[in-house]
């Protein structure tokens, strides 16, 4: 038997604790407690076996990564390591000593979020007052480190029209690169889906918006479109079991970081086997893995290794079945399902917070 | 179309902050990292990025390439500014 590839990325979800509440967070709906997560033994052992099975970057994420008091000793051995290490970060924790410890210990990278570009935007999504100065701040304390910094703005329905400002902001605090994301509907996103899913004509000015800014140069950018709107699905994390691997803060390993949603499925922990046999042997990493677990239309279709059937997370959530083609697919028996769902998107619905 | 005379045989370019050159010992390929991607080099550009230490310039590392390989130095010095001037276009490298 040949072993699959081994995984390029690793995603380090250190806690799911965190001091903002958006209401579009990709932690699962049930969140993981402090006391659950792996103590810092168990996570030096994840980067150690990590880099020895292939993965080239770790990004450490969260909840909020920094509520961790041993991030700088795990991004200090990512780097011994030679794993690339990017912090993903709100930047509510970050001060000068905090960053001038992660900038010596050898951070690569770090991705900064902002909610919207205006404070009572910011705060109606984060619900934490005064967050805005504070990543503002942030931003300053790292351009003046010299650590590379993107900045990433999650768009949606509320904020979708201020793109322009977002880019702004970025020149202005001198990011190398810009993540304007759509929002993704999954667990608190899907939640929240009819609030934030925003309409064709809000998606095509954004897209204008952000091909007025390409144009400019200077910025690096990357552009996540909302898959609702297509009618292809997106190759959703490089393939199942492909690329990525995705640990939770009590060591839960996953494909990807929603996929805790999947049924009848056990979810296999790093405090029970190693992460090589959890990637090349589990269940959970075979279900979906490659080709031969298609149904039709993927299992005849041209694009099977292109986009992978697209996402089992998003299948299961509008079909009821995670092995179905992601119903975006507008050869889904089921694509009907999405375009309802844009169809009903509606003007100021109440938003669900994530809360613990 | 910007001028590629920026990378010229006195320039000493070195890795950008984020960026570096690394052997993936598990495939077996060079690679260069960079934020939030990385990317497989192959051919002759691992033996050329080797050599970016921050002291030599561009015309030491072709002529120590050349003395190297045993190569005409002009064919060398076709590939290595080809290559140095799209990373340093791309931000990759820089002086």
């Amino acid at each position: 038997m040949t072993l699959p590839s081994p995984p390029m990325s690793l995603l380090a979800e250190l806690t799911h604790r965190c001091p903002l509440s958006c209401p579009y967070c990709s932690n699962p709906l049930e969140l993981e407690r402090k006391a659950a997560e792996l103590d810092t033994a168990g996570w030096r052992s994840v980067l150690e076996q990590a880099a020895e099975l292939g993965v080239l970057q770790v990004h450490f994420s969260g909840g909020e990564p920094m509520a961790r008091p041993d991030l700088v000793e795990l991004v200090a051995l990512a780097r011994k390591l030679n794993l690339y290490s990017n912090l993903i970060t709100s930047g509510v924790l970050l001060d000068e000593a905090k960053l001038e410890a992660l900038d010596k210990a050898g951070l690569d990278h770090i991705q900064l979020s902002f909610q919207d570009v205006t404070e009572a935007g910011a705060e109606r999504i984060g619900g934490l007052k005064g967050a805005q100065a504070r990543k503002i701040a942030a931003a300053r304390l790292i351009r003046a480190s010299g650590i590379p910094m993107t900045l990433n703005f999650v768009v949606h329905r509320e904020n979708v029209a201020r793109i322009p400002e977002m880019f702004a902001l970025a020149r202005e605090l001198g990011a190398g690169r810009v993540e304007i994301a759509h929002t993704q509907y999954y667990g608190w996103g899907l939640k929240n889906r009819d609030a934030l899913l925003p309409s064709r004509e809000q998606l095509q000015d954004a897209t204008r918006a952000v091909e007025t800014e390409r144009a400019k140069g200077g910025l690096s950018i990357d552009y996540v479109t909302p898959d609702y709107h297509a009618d292809r699905p997106k190759p959703c994390m490089g393939g199942w079991g492909q690329r990525f691997v995705n640990v939770t803060p009590s060591g839960r390993v996953l494909p990807c970081h929603a996929a805790e949603i999947i049924p009848d499925v056990a979810f296999p922990n790093v405090q029970d086997r190693t992460l090589s046999d959890i990637w090349n042997c589990s269940p959970l990493f075979n279900m979906f893995r490659g080709t031969d677990w298609m149904p039709e239309p993927c299992r005849s279709c041209a694009r099977k290794e292109q986009d992978w059937g697209g996402c089992r997370c998003q299948a299961l959530a509008l079909t009821g079945n995670a092995a179905n083609t992601d119903p975006v697919c507008s050869l889904s028996p089921f694509h009907d399902r999405v375009e309802k769902a844009v169809a009903e998107a509606s003007e100021k619905p109440e938003l669900v917070y994530r809360r613990f | 179309m910007r001028d590629q005379s920026c990378v010229a045989e006195e320039t000493v370019l070195s890795f950008a902050r984020g960026h570096r050159l690394q052997h993936d010992r598990v495939r077996d390929l060079w690679i260069v990292q960079a934020p939030e991607k990385a990317f497989v080099i192959e051919g002759s550009a691992p033996h050329i990025l080797r050599l970016l230490d921050g002291e030599r310039s561009v015309g030491d590392i072709i002529q120590k390439l050349a003395n190297e390989f045993s190569a005409p130095r002009e064919v060398i010095a076709k590939d290595v500014l080809a290559l140095l001037s799209e990373l340093t276009e791309k931000n990759v490298l820089h002086t």
